[in-house]
């Protein structure tokens, strides 16, 4: 009987994704009403709820994917995978208000080199803290605080050491999974509550998946105006990291 | 027919992400130029066109409405799946990098959103100018 249960939860994937994923919604939701009387948003809970699921998986098996990498979990991975995340990231585009979009349209073009010069000047500063001295060192930590995609291609462009790319890989997961969770928080004092300041935030965190959840937990309508411009902020950044940055970094520390 | 949204959001994200990779070919960028932006605008400025003609019905946005309803759950499934250990496990250096680029983050969403707001208005008053004369 076990076996025949085995059989079908691994078999049909994306079906017990579905089904697990739905029982966290609700647990979520459910918790959110009688622990905070809605105040945190269910949202926010289930997506923490993920990630600390995702650490439990990383401890268990050791492997890189969090909770998919246990077999009889895998089929989160499909559900959460990047087909179907960017499919229904371009479905929320539908409510889009285009007047709205308009008028935040030349900040959100700011934002982005802001959020991707920002991000960079804080990963070389706390680079620079624990003792590194090398422009290629710095630019892929600098990078990596971008994204934790811009970190390893800048890296692997300029020949940084792998210990260096580990790091800036690292600190790109920690700023992703960071603002996933304190977005919800901080967004009040933002003013995080409006299609604008969702653009410029979009723009300015750049991170695909950190906005993408930050915004969900915080208000689901803010969704399509971040995830709009953090669309084009990891490009952007593999663009600038190996090139402008770098030379940059070059002319600062020689 | 709900299989028409379905269909109609599928072409706008494989065009989008189509032209993302031809400009990430173009720009020599070894990742999609902003395909999903890309996509997102064509879904809003196409599906906005055919809204408005009446050639897409109830049941086609159906279709589309569906996805965007089930994307917080594809979210959270994203979130079981990022390398949390590998983020805590990069050392402090790591994660004060990481804390650091999201703190500078925050602070700038209200001073670009400031910034943003005053360039009208100086726009205004130049243009006002002019017409004084």
């Amino acid at each position: 009987m076990y076996e025949s249960m085995m059989k079908v939860i691994s078999g049909y994937g994306l079906i017990s994704g579905f089904a697990v994923i739905g029982v966290t919604m609700w647990l979520s939701y459910w918790l959110s009403d009688k622990l905070t009387r809605g105040r945190l948003h269910g949202s926010a809970i289930a997506i923490f709820l993920g990630l600390v699921l995702s650490y439990v998986g990383g401890v268990m098996t050791g492997g890189q994917k969090g909770l998919v990498d246990i077999p009889l979990l895998s089929g989160i991975g499909l559900l959460g995978g990047a087909m179907l995340r960017d499919f229904a990231i371009v479905a929320t585009a539908f409510g889009v208000n285009i007047e709205e979009l308009k008028r935040a349209g030349v900040s959100g073009v700011v934002s982005l080199f802001f959020g991707i010069g920002t991000s960079f000047v804080a990963g070389v500063g706390v680079a620079m803290a624990f003792g590194y001295t090398d422009a290629v060192s710095l630019t892929t930590i600098g990078a990596g605080a971008v994204t934790y995609i811009v970190g390893p291609v800048t890296g692997a462009a300029i020949g940084a050491s792998s210990e260096v790319m580990a790091l800036s890989i690292a600190a790109g997961l920690v700023k992703a999974i960071l603002v996933m969770v304190a977005t919800p928080f901080v967004a009040p004092m933002i003013g995080l509550n409006n299609p604008r300041t969702a653009v410029i935030f979009g723009g300015l965190m750049g991170t695909s998946s950190g906005v993408a959840g930050g915004l969900a937990a915080t208000d689901p309508k803010l969704v399509p105006y971040g995830c709009l411009t953090a669309a084009f902020y990891t490009a952007l950044g593999c663009l600038l990291g190996p090139s402008l940055l770098f030379f940059m970094m070059r002319g600062l520390v020689g | 027919m709900i299989i028409y949204g379905v269909a109609f959001l599928a072409l706008c994200t494989l065009a989008g992400l189509f032209i993302g990779e031809l400009l990430g070919k173009l720009l020599g960028v070894p990742a999609n130029v902003g395909g999903v932006g890309i996509a997102m605008l064509l879904l809003i400025f196409v599906g906005g066109y055919l809204h408005k003609r009446g050639l897409m019905g109830d049941k086609s946005e159906q279709g589309v409405e569906f996805w965007s309803a089930i994307y917080i759950p594809i979210v959270v499934a994203m979130a079981a799946q990022q390398n949390v250990l590998g983020a805590l496990s990069g050392g402090p250096m790591a994660i004060l990098a990481g804390v650091a680029a999201v703190v500078l983050g925050f602070a700038m969403v209200p001073v670009l959103d400031r910034l943003g707001q005053k360039k009208p208005a100086a726009a205004a008053d130049k243009s006002l100018n002019p017409a004084q004369r």
